[in-house]
């Protein structure tokens, strides 16, 4: 009932903030499904109306236990509803959430506990209160620490813990005694507010906080809305970080614009499980997720029984042939639509739901560039797995691939509303209603990426095809000169070396050197099991690394890719002619990666400077000890004699046919 | 807080011979409740003979044990799990064909109180009952962790995760002395510490007094209040971990020799 009084100021026009959204999906279907968690084995919903009671009673704890316009609120856990009602909350009382990634060691988050002065956090869970008491001390800020799973904090008696029940319940009271608070708080806010700050996952420098208004969000999730035709009667199951723009753009602001229901999977290890029970219609994955489900089916599907691998072989076949353009509703020969009709009923509609997309409308990828095979795999097997492009500055919405309109290596034209063009330098420039306001306290750097005209300079380096799709190169900076002169874009490198299932990550250089060499990392899964099939017995990582058989696979697979260089003009010089295969996973833990698992050049460089020594004076192996962090923090050794291999190199063919 | 109150199990002067083989010498010691209670001692001391004699699977010749101030000269097996005394097994006692759901359910068959017919028809009671036993066993799934394996064949599950399952069987039954047979046995240091911290978190969260044998003299350090040592089926120490530590006889027979 605290709501009527808002509810009737913004009849007048469509909701331009995330909590009178929230009010008029509580109003209009109050008692449609708004989200589901799965607790003790049970999927328990929540309806708009009860979501947005909890979201009240939470905003008003907040207020109770000092949270004021203008502050900022920490949120760090896996996808959990409270927290999401969190950030609602935060918006209620013009607040700004900040999420940060879950699994972040202590240390990585005092910076931005720092930067954003938080001085309330709310957390998931034991593991997490317990790294912000560890880095406390380094944030005096810091008054109160929030958490929504009582379990193993029954001892902790710190006065400044308190457990989301506690502060509910708190809130609850302050809404009896003053029942037109919330409404009054939400009616204080305006569209132009800053609804959440994202932090830049960093590959280059510190992070940054990305502030994004309330206009922003919504009007990137309405361009996605009206190009894919969202709607509420979806589901989706949100398990991807909270603190990525995708998760917020996905399961957050959509959500609230569109009125889907979110579903949060019951732990990080069950998401496949939770995704066949819930059938989500919409499902967002970056690349590799993608890939890591291909690799699973393809590694089952290798211990499958004869006739079913041969089933499946066939089938594939024809979907390869015609399954991607029956789904574009291409014209397709009579012949094949049956073959495939017959496919779906016995090999992919069974996958499907293996998979989980049995009632997939519309799949997303983004983030890195996707292989074509994998691509394909999906789209012909009837998912219809679309990519787009889009960056935390600029609510994940640049460019989509419409229906029908789909390119492997292209992320389609801009969205509604959306200004693309391309700078002289090929760097891509974007500007439109969902640019970010700007860098949190950082005049400096928004001064730098937002020009006099108003675009926003993405660091990715691209152009147009012919039929207005945006094609990305690489990041504009990382691209770079061989010391003959032709053009070297190592992820675009990388990007063909990972497509192979066999290769996890690779790295390669090049820039300034008379020849590209690679490192690559192997896929422990996929390399273990077409070990164990061979009978090559392992001990582990290092040494399945540094086996000669498996230097051979990999060797044949980096001199496909030389093969498919060769035939393309502009990349022809950039064949790899070494390689090696390191001894460990390039890893988060160790500064290798970003969080969102970009390749740290740099850093990797540096790191492994003696190896990319052997690799360009010609050596035939080099010894190698590196330190290595383990999740709880201790530190230990890891030391091989790596093996480098020289590669085969194809010249060059002009007017490839 | 937890608190160790009095004591629950004791154990007196109990000897056990196969033919002439002498396990147990005249061992006597008690467990308190909700302590950790540890047995440690050399291969072939007599520790899982003690567990065996504590829940009935072997019958000592002499002694006797009281559990909760009654005599029971002649424990058996089924009184003793129906008195509340669950235990795991050093090699894991799971049935591998079935999922891990289903080993949990099995864990809690005491409890049911249906018969086969009810159960076979699933109807009325019998569907409540089950119901009702499968909350408790969610509660344990979530409790240790496992969700994710819920509908996994055990058979088909890593070992570390074999013994979790194990302990979660155990406590389906809601015991209240817990008898652990070496649960950290083969473990890597991060499983150990995963089951170290359950271990603790069944004894503080539900009370639940546990006697656990275990090799890793560091884990037994950490975790027990008080510990037994057996040497050839006799005591040789009983008391803290840092008394026991300090105790010569013990660091001659088992920590090893001071120089």
């Amino acid at each position: 009932m605290a709501a009527a009084p808002a509810a009737s100021v913004m009849d007048a026009a469509t909701p331009d903030t995330f909590p009178r959204l929230l009010l008029q999906h509580a109003r209009l279907r109050g008692d449609a499904p708004a989200m589901r968690e799965k607790d003790l084995g049970i999927w328990q919903g929540w309806t708009w109306a009860q979501v947005a009671d909890e979201v009240a009673a939470m905003a008003s704890g907040l207020a109770e236990l000092g949270f004021r316009r203008g502050d900022r609120l920490a949120i760090v856990g896996d996808n959990r509803p409270r927290l999401y009602w969190a950030m609602c909350a935060a918006q209620i009382l013009g607040g700004v959430p900040v999420p940060l990634y879950q699994d972040a060691v202590a240390q990585e988050m005092v910076f931005v506990l720092h930067d954003a002065e938080i001085r309330i956090a709310i957390v998931e869970d034991q593991e997490q209160v317990d790294k912000l008491l560890e880095v406390r001390g380094q944030c005096p800020a810091l008054q109160h620490i929030l958490y929504d799973d009582p379990r193993g904090l029954r001892h902790y008696t710190q006065s400044f813990l308190h457990g989301l029940d506690e502060v509910l319940a708190m809130g609850r009271i302050h809404n009896e005694n003053q029942p037109d608070f919330i409404a009054g708080e939400i009616a204080r806010g305006s569209p132009d507010d800053v609804s959440i700050m994202l932090y830049t996952s960093g590959t280059t420098g510190k992070p940054k906080g990305v502030c994004q208004t309330h206009r922003a969000f919504i009007a990137a999730a309405r361009g996605g809305m009206q190009v894919d035709h969202l709607a509420a009667d979806g589901n989706i199951l949100s398990y991807l970080p909270m603190a990525w723009v995708g998760d917020h753009l996905f399961s957050y602001a959509q959500a609230m614009v569109a009125g889907f229901t979110v579903n949060c999977p019951e732990s990080g290890e069950t998401v496949l499980i939770d995704m066949r029970e819930i059938g989500p219609s919409y499902y967002f994955a970056p690349p590799r997720v993608f890939e890591n489900l291909l690799t699973q089916v393809m590694i089952r599907m290798e211990d499958a029984g004869r006739i079913k691998r041969s089933m499946f072989h066939f089938f594939m076949a024809v979907a390869r042939r015609c399954g991607a353009e029956i789904l574009d509703g291409k014209p397709v020969a009579a012949t094949d639509r049956l073959l495939y009709w017959l496919g779906n009923l016995l090999v992919f509609g069974p996958l499907r739901n293996v998979l989980g997309m049995s009632r997939i409308r519309v799949a997303y990828t983004a983030g890195a560039a996707i292989g074509p095979d994998l691509f394909k795999f999906y789209r012909s097997i009837g998912v219809n797995l679309k990519q787009f492009y889009g960056q935390t500055e600029t609510c994940a919405a640049v460019c989509l691939q419409p229906d029908s309109q789909i390119k492997f290596d292209s992320v389609g034209p801009p969205m509604p509303e959306v200004d693309v063009k391309i700078a002289q330098s090929g760097e891509i420039l974007v500007r439109g209603p969902m640019l970010l306001k700007e860098y949190y306290k950082r005049p400096d750097a928004t001064a730098e990426s937002i020009d006099a005209e108003g675009y926003f300079h993405t660091g990715d380096a691209g152009f147009f095809d012919a039929d207005g799709h945006l094609k990305i190169i690489d990041r504009a900076k990382d691209v770079g000169k061989l010391a003959g002169g032709a053009m070297f874009a190592p992820n675009y490198l990388e990007n063909k070396l990972k497509f192979f299932p066999h290769i996890k990550e690779a790295v390669c250089f090049g820039h300034d050197r008379d020849m590209v060499c690679a490192f690559i990392n192997i896929d422990m899964g996929a390399v273990g099991n077409w070990a164990e099939r061979r009978g090559i017995p392992y001990a582990g990582y290092t040494d399945l690394a540094g086996k000669p058989e498996v230097y051979g696979l990999i060797q044949e697979c980096i001199e496909e890719v030389n093969a498919a260089l060769a035939a393309d003009a502009m990349v022809a010089d950039t064949q790899i002619h070494r390689f090696l295969v390191l001894h460990k996973e390039l890893d988060p833990d160790d500064d290798e990666l970003t969080r969102t698992r970009k390749v740290r050049r740099g850093f990797v460089a540096e790191k492994y400077a003696v190896l990319v020594d052997a690799l360009y004076s010609g050596k035939p192996s080099q010894f190698i000890e590196t330190l290595v962090r383990f999740e709880d923090g201790r530190t230990g050794k890891v030391g091989a004699d790596l093996a480098i291999r020289d590669l085969k190199v194809f010249p060059a063919v002009r007017d490839a046919a | 807080m937890r608190q160790i109150g009095d004591v629950i199990l004791d154990l007196r002067n109990i000897s056990l011979a196969f033919g002439g083989v002498k396990a147990l010498t005249d061992i006597s010691f008690d467990v308190r409740e909700h302590e950790i209670r540890a047995i440690i001692g050399p291969n072939g001391a007599g520790k899982s003979s003690m567990l065996n004699v504590i829940n009935g699977v072997y019958r000592p010749q002499h002694g006797e044990i009281i559990f909760r101030g009654e005599h029971r000269h002649g424990m058996n097996t089924h009184m003793a799990a129906a008195s509340g005394i669950a235990r795991t097994f050093q090699n894991i006692a799971l049935f591998k064909g079935m999922s891990v759901l289903d080993n949990l359910m099995a864990g809690r068959n005491l409890k049911m109180k249906c018969n086969f017919i009810q159960h076979a028809l699933w109807w009325g009671p019998a569907r409540r009952e089950e119901l009702a036993h499968r909350a408790r066993v969610e509660e344990v799934i979530d409790f240790l962790e496992i969700e994710h394996i819920r509908k996994t064949p055990v058979g088909r599950l890593p070992y570390g995760l074999q013994k979790r399952v194990e302990l979660a069987r155990a406590l389906a039954a809601e015991p209240e002395i817990l008898l652990l047979d070496e649960p950290m046995a083969g473990m890597n240091v991060e499983e150990k510490q995963d089951m170290c911290r359950f271990i603790l978190d069944v004894n503080d969260q539900l009370g639940t007094t546990i006697v656990l044998i275990e090799h890793d003299m560091g884990v037994v350090m950490d975790i027990s209040d008080r510990v037994v040592v057996l040497d050839y089926g006799r005591k040789i120490g009983d008391g803290v971990p840092d008394d026991v530590k300090n105790n010569p006889e013990v660091i001659a027979a088992y920590l090893g020799t001071q120089h």
